[in-house]
């Protein structure tokens, strides 16, 4: 095998740095540089939420709150500020009204989540449509334009991921406990309530630091997707957490480059990656590893 | 109601005194009062519907109460948290949550670790030990979801004891386990009971009481009766908790 490596190398020098050239070629680009670091932290921060998301069923939440931040994104540009600064607080708003909404009203999380997505969805397409169009770009809050993210942007979605990835790291063993038996922290005298609401906190921050990159429709498929192909090969949560930020960042990576090569929005292409690799993952699954 | 026999000077485990529990107009518990002392193991029996689990959520804080006082050895339960243990029923813990049995039992340590902080050798010593007290050591790796009813409920015990709690509460702590398991669950949890804490579990099934428990707690949304089985369990007080069924379980237990 060696040999015929060696060999085919020798036929085709060229090979390998064609290869390569693909790859660094386009960090020439500042743009690109830009795009290839929103994309790993993404990567991370997705599936290091996401494994809380897939564990605790969590998941038509994740879809809610990246529907819901659309009046937050058209508000900013409205306003004249990045559209993420003004997403933060009224997607953290919207998560904190879903929990109070079920609790208040007896309805079933899942229908108060409907709701709200629904209802906040639709007052974001109307306020686009009410508005001057030119100034918002929808097809891109849908589907995801990493390639088009400015300078500022990657300093907030920086700040977001260090914010988010210190509060998973502080209160790992309360949010754990809180996720497997919440009666149990309760008596243990854990705040709950407060550890549940911190959860949908850090839900809604990674959502707002990867919409530019993945889009309002697909980002479901990041923050659950590359945690759920883990949870399928890993045996804890902390190894969930850890081998999903990986294929995160595989998934988010590739994607940024088959969006610049070919010219496909970034949230599709990361995504059919992700779902590539859970494809793979659930033929692989934890029964064929060896305990 | 009455006092349970052999209680000492201290405070006692478990003191609930008038205690009314009310959700919306639906009265669930109706004046219950009952003492517990040190050292016992005591069932709280009833039928479904009697309030039990609700019994157990408004000792353990998690549920308020309208009316009454509980004390928790002489305190509230806002001073004393974290001297109760909580064994939940099954169905109320997210099994499919990948952990350990040794990050189960080490999650009993949460408090005494405190925030922001990291396990110290002394509690993986702790988490160690009682996880061989309840013979599942050998399974320390295995998924809570590899475990069997039993050995769910001997896992939450070790994390009682990891909690360094003197009274546990179990709720349906029989239900799911078959009778095998619960015998060596109740085996375990006699000598814990030798040791001086206070077992009190709620359980529906009325099999073997007077061999497995020192006292009992029957409820149908207030106290029946409270004492020891052979004295608790009259024909009146079974008729009331179980109707004529009950009756005919009180038959067949004196036949044996």
């Amino acid at each position: 095998m060696v040999h015929m490596a060696s060999e085919c190398y020798i036929k085709n020098p060229r090979h390998n740095s064609v290869m390569l050239d693909s790859i660094f070629e386009p960090l020439q680009h500042e743009f690109m540089v830009r795009a290839f670091i929103v994309a790993i932290g993404i990567g991370v921060l997705c599936p290091m939420v996401g494994s809380y998301v897939v564990t605790r069923r969590l998941a038509f939440m994740g879809d809610a709150l990246s529907h819901t931040i659309l009046p937050g994104l058209v508000l900013g540009y409205f306003m004249g500020l990045n559209p993420l600064v003004v997403a933060v607080p009224t997607c953290i708003l919207t998560a904190l009204l879903i929990g109070y909404i079920s609790r208040q009203t007896g309805l079933s999380e899942d229908t108060s989540i409907g709701i709200l997505l629904a209802g906040l969805f639709a007052l974001g397409l109307a306020m686009i449509s009410l508005s001057n169009r030119a100034s918002v770009d929808l097809e891109a809050i849908l589907l995801g334009e990493i390639l088009g993210v400015s300078r500022q942007d990657v300093w907030i979605i920086g700040s977001i991921g260090l914010v988010t990835l210190g509060i998973l790291y502080l209160f790992h063993k309360e949010l754990v406990f809180n996720s497997f038996d919440p009666q149990g922290a309760s008596v243990m005298g854990l705040p709950s309530r407060a550890i549940d609401y911190l959860l949908l906190i850090v839900i809604s921050l990674v959502v707002v630091a990867s919409i530019q990159a993945v889009g309002v429709i697909l980002m479901l498929a990041m923050l659950v997707t590359p945690s759920a192909t883990a949870y399928l090969i890993a045996r804890n949560f902390v190894s969930i957490m850890f081998i999903g930020s990986l294929l995160g960042i595989i998934a988010a990576v590739s994607g940024l480059y088959i969006s610049y090569f070919i010219d496909l929005p970034s949230g599709p292409a990361m995504t059919l990656t992700a779902v590539g690799m859970f494809m793979i993952g659930a033929v692989f699954r934890r029964r064929l590893i060896p305990k | 109601m009455e006092i349970a026999p052999n209680i000492d000077e201290n405070p006692p485990a478990i003191d609930v005194q008038g205690v009314y529990v009310q959700i919306g107009a639906y009265q669930i518990l109706h004046d219950v009062s009952f003492t517990i002392g040190h050292g016992l193991t005591v069932a709280l029996v009833g039928p479904n519907g009697a309030g039990k689990s609700t019994l157990f959520k408004a000792i353990l804080g998690l549920m308020p109460i309208s009316e009454g006082e509980i004390f928790i050895h002489g305190s509230k339960f806002s001073d004393v948290v974290g001297e109760l243990a909580y064994v939940p029923q099954n169905e109320q813990v997210n099994w499919s949550f990948p952990l350990t049995s040794l990050d189960v039992v080490m999650l009993g340590r949460v408090r005494k670790i405190g925030w922001f902080r990291r396990p110290s050798r002394h509690d993986k010593e702790v988490v160690k030990y009682c996880l061989e007290r309840v013979g599942l050591y050998g399974r320390r790796d295995s998924l809570v979801t590899e475990l069997s009813g039993g050995q769910r409920q001997r896992l939450f015990v070790a994390r009682a004891l990891a909690q360094e709690a003197h009274t546990l509460l179990l709720d349906e702590a029989f239900s799911g386990v078959d009778f095998a398991s619960q015998d060596g669950l109740m085996e375990m949890l006699n000598s814990l009971r030798d040791e001086g804490k206070t077992i009190f579990i709620s359980t529906h099934d009325l099999n073997n009481l007077s061999e497995r428990f020192d006292l009992v707690c029957c409820l149908n949304r207030h106290v029946c009766a409270f004492g020891t089985p052979q004295t608790a369990f009259t024909p009146e007080v079974l008729q009331e908790l179980y109707g004529s069924h009950g009756l005919r379980m009180l038959y067949k237990e004196s036949e044996t």
